[in-house]
């Protein structure tokens, strides 16, 4: 009996624990509410489904999430620019791509040149963000909300105001199927990314650095950890994989549309990161958290598409998704439950006593 | 008395340089818009009033954004509140007959609940404040797609005889017949000078706005004196969310209409003003004077941009992006400089 009870209690202090019940209470939800949302069947080769699609979907969340994560650990606060930054990448691709028309169907320049330029182009808007904070000490979200106002319109200006279009077949790839490959190309591109951060983190010591200068940033400094490089670093991570996430969301749509691009992602990928059970104040993080995190969130998005939800309606419950989520986190409430319990064990021991 | 002058030296050296530097920057940039665009009428009386006219709502929303940005937090919900409020506004008057009057106390409802809710979760259940009222902007502006997704235009007669109630001025402009062409106000700026003359006084002379300075200033300290530091967390953000449902009344009858890409980045114009006139982000510092002078400078560079005519008007949020930028890296320079000395 008790080592069973201690069992439970393993599994639920587990970090992974909260994510995956939140994942699946989506999708038990979906299954109630969405005929027919667990089945997968085959078109063309491809496996075709509410699964699939909401894999396919979150492939551009979870590569920001995994940026998210890094800078929310280390500075204790959010880049709330990623929308943007992934419309500035996308308009530089696409502007590459086609050499300054507005509709193109033969590329003017290779792919993986138009792709670099994009992750340049998104590593200074992030090594921008990483001069304000990391250096001159700006709180993580104003710093951002410079480039989250103007980066749309630095892509409007890259684009010239307008659409850009690539009705370009090898382009297309990267946002949908290459060939006969049954997985979709950003599902891919999103599993490269983790596996390569994953890798990284565990296998140098940045991750343990990172999580030091978040949890206390004058003590690393102390210890000898640069801790403003640190900072520095997790935002031109963050700047160049939120570049990887436009190139894949501008493929998808093969356009560049600076109005929409990326919009409202930063929200999700904040909401993600804090599904995934990391403390939005910095210090210690869990990366797999995070990318559960954002499948769970596009399993919310699509379930609510499938109730009917439209897509500037969407943020309203997410909203207070967010507001439940950083509540639950929240010290205050965490020392009410404590303090509430304290006193039902303590009602219980007098009880026991006047036995 | 050598330190008491050296004292007052050492004020000039901090913040009220970076309030002059405004205030001289903003008489350059007006001087040379009325040097350069002098054929285009920039140089009229009216031209500066319109100045006035075209973000009397803004400066209300600013004046709230200061005290919350003094306490060392922030507000982004401000722009989808405004939205909110001209949507509700727009809607009950056109759709449900509602008079001008139920219109402006709906608007003064939502802004005192979003700043209540915001306020509470911030000040009690002590959330960052950039999450909370990050989810507060969601969650207006997706509040603003569930009422109406279409344009609702304002045609209600009282609310457009408020909107365009024209004050004249003894002061004006000659036409080109010689005819005296008086400038004019709207009642809206009225109403926000008022409410910037409230606000300097609450700042200045009342125990809950000197409160304010204190818990901005050090909140350990401010606690430590005796201060209820909630309780004046809790009052700021209510103040901001009253002043920022008045500011998007005040917005509505300048627009006179509802819709839900409305007042998009209102929240970066009112934060950047704040920063502009002074106030510093890490807060105890600001005055709701200095930020008057933030909000006249972005409206110099809008009315800069769209009387020079041919750059788009992304060129609007760019600049100000920029000059904000500008900003924080003097305030931060100037507390290395202080942390130095």
């Amino acid at each position: 009996m008790s080592t069973n009870k201690s069992g439970w209690k393993k599994l639920t202090s587990m970090r992974l624990f909260m994510p995956l019940v939140c994942l699946l209470a989506i999708i038990i939800v979906a299954t109630i509410t969405i005929p027919g949302f667990l089945s997968i069947s085959l078109k063309n080769g491809v496996p075709y489904g509410y699964p699939v699609d909401v894999i396919n979907r979150a492939s551009e969340l979870v590569i920001l999430a995994v940026g998210m994560t890094l800078v929310t650990a280390a500075s204790g606060g959010q880049d709330i620019s990623v929308g943007a930054v992934m419309a500035v990448a996308a308009a530089v691709c696409c502007q590459i791509l086609s050499g300054g028309e507005v509709s193109v169907n033969s590329l003017s320049a290779p792919i993986i040149v138009a792709f670099l330029a994009a992750l340049v182009a998104s590593g200074i808007c992030g090594a921008f963000n990483g001069l304000l904070v990391a250096k001159l000490n700006i709180q993580p979200m104003v710093a951002t909300l410079i480039l989250y106002t103007a980066g749309r319109g630095i892509a409007q200006l890259i684009t010239d105001g307008q659409i850009t279009y690539i009705r370009v077949k090898s382009y297309q790839v990267f946002g949908s199927y290459a060939g006969k490959f049954p997985i979709p190309m950003p599902v891919v591109i999103a599993i490269i990314v983790v596996i390569i951060a994953y890798a990284i983190l565990k296998k140098t010591a940045l991750g343990l650095y990172i999580e030091s200068v978040g949890i206390n940033g004058t003590a690393s400094r102390l210890v000898g950890l640069n801790s403003t490089m640190i900072k520095f670093l997790t935002y031109l991570i963050c700047g160049v994989l939120a570049g990887v996430a436009g190139f894949v969301a501008s493929s998808r749509i093969y356009s560049a549309d600076a109005n929409n691009i990326g919009l409202n992602l930063e929200m999700d990928a904040i909401l993600a990161v804090a599904l995934g059970g990391n403390a939005l104040g910095g210090g210690k993080f869990s990366l797999m958290g995070s990318v559960i995190g954002a499948y769970t969130i596009q399993a919310l998005t699509t379930v609510l598409y499938g109730l009917n939800v439209s897509a500037d309606q969407l943020p309203v419950y997410k909203a207070i998704v967010v507001v439940v989520i950083v509540v639950l986190q929240s010290p205050v409430f965490k020392k009410f439950i404590a303090v509430q319990k304290e006193k039902r064990t303590s009602k219980a021991a007098v009880k026991g006593g006047a036995n | 008395m050598k330190a008491k002058v050296s004292g007052t030296k050492k004020k000039i050296n901090g913040t009220t340089f970076l309030l002059m530097i405004t205030i001289l920057l903003f008489v350059v940039m007006y001087a040379a818009g009325m040097i350069v665009f002098n054929d285009k009428g920039f140089a009229k009386p009216q031209m500066f009033l319109n100045l006035f006219i075209s973000n009397a709502g803004l400066l209300v929303i600013a004046m709230g954004e200061t005290i919350v940005m003094i306490t060392a937090g922030i507000d982004i919900s401000v722009g989808s509140v405004t939205a909110l409020v001209c949507m509700v506004a727009a809607n009950q008057m056109e759709n449900h007959g509602a008079s001008a009057y139920t219109a402006l106390l709906m608007a003064l409802v939502i802004g005192l609940l979003f700043g209540l809710i915001q306020g509470f979760l911030v000040s009690y259940l002590e959330i960052q404040p950039f999450i909370v009222t990050l989810a507060g902007m969601f969650f207006g502006r997706g509040m603003t797609s569930i009422i109406s997704t279409d344009m609702i235009s304002i045609k209600n007669a009282t609310f457009m005889a408020w909107a365009k109630y024209k004050i004249y001025m003894p002061f004006g402009s000659y036409s080109k017949r010689g005819k005296f062409l008086p400038a004019y106000i709207y009642p809206t700026v009225i109403i926000a000078i008022i409410v910037l003359i409230v606000i300097m006084i609450i700042m200045k002379y009342t125990k809950f706005g000197r409160s304010v300075y204190a818990i901005g200033g050090n909140e350990q300290s401010a606690l430590m004196m005796g201060l209820n530091v909630k309780k004046t967390k809790m009052c700021a953000y209510l103040l901001d969310g009253f002043l920022a449902g008045l500011g998007g009344f005040l917005f509505c009858m300048n627009s006179c209409a509802g819709f839900v890409e409305q007042a998009k980045g209102l929240e970066m114009d009112a934060i950047s003003s704040a920063v502009i006139g002074g106030t510093l982000l890490s807060g105890g510092v600001g005055t709701p004077f200095g930020t008057l002078f933030g909000v006249l400078i972005k409206g110099t560079i809008s009315s800069l941009i769209t009387t020079q005519g041919t750059l788009s008007s992304w060129w609007v949020r760019i600049v100000l992006s920029a000059l904000l930028c500008f900003f924080i890296v003097l305030q931060s320079v100037f507390a290395s400089l202080k942390k130095k000395n």
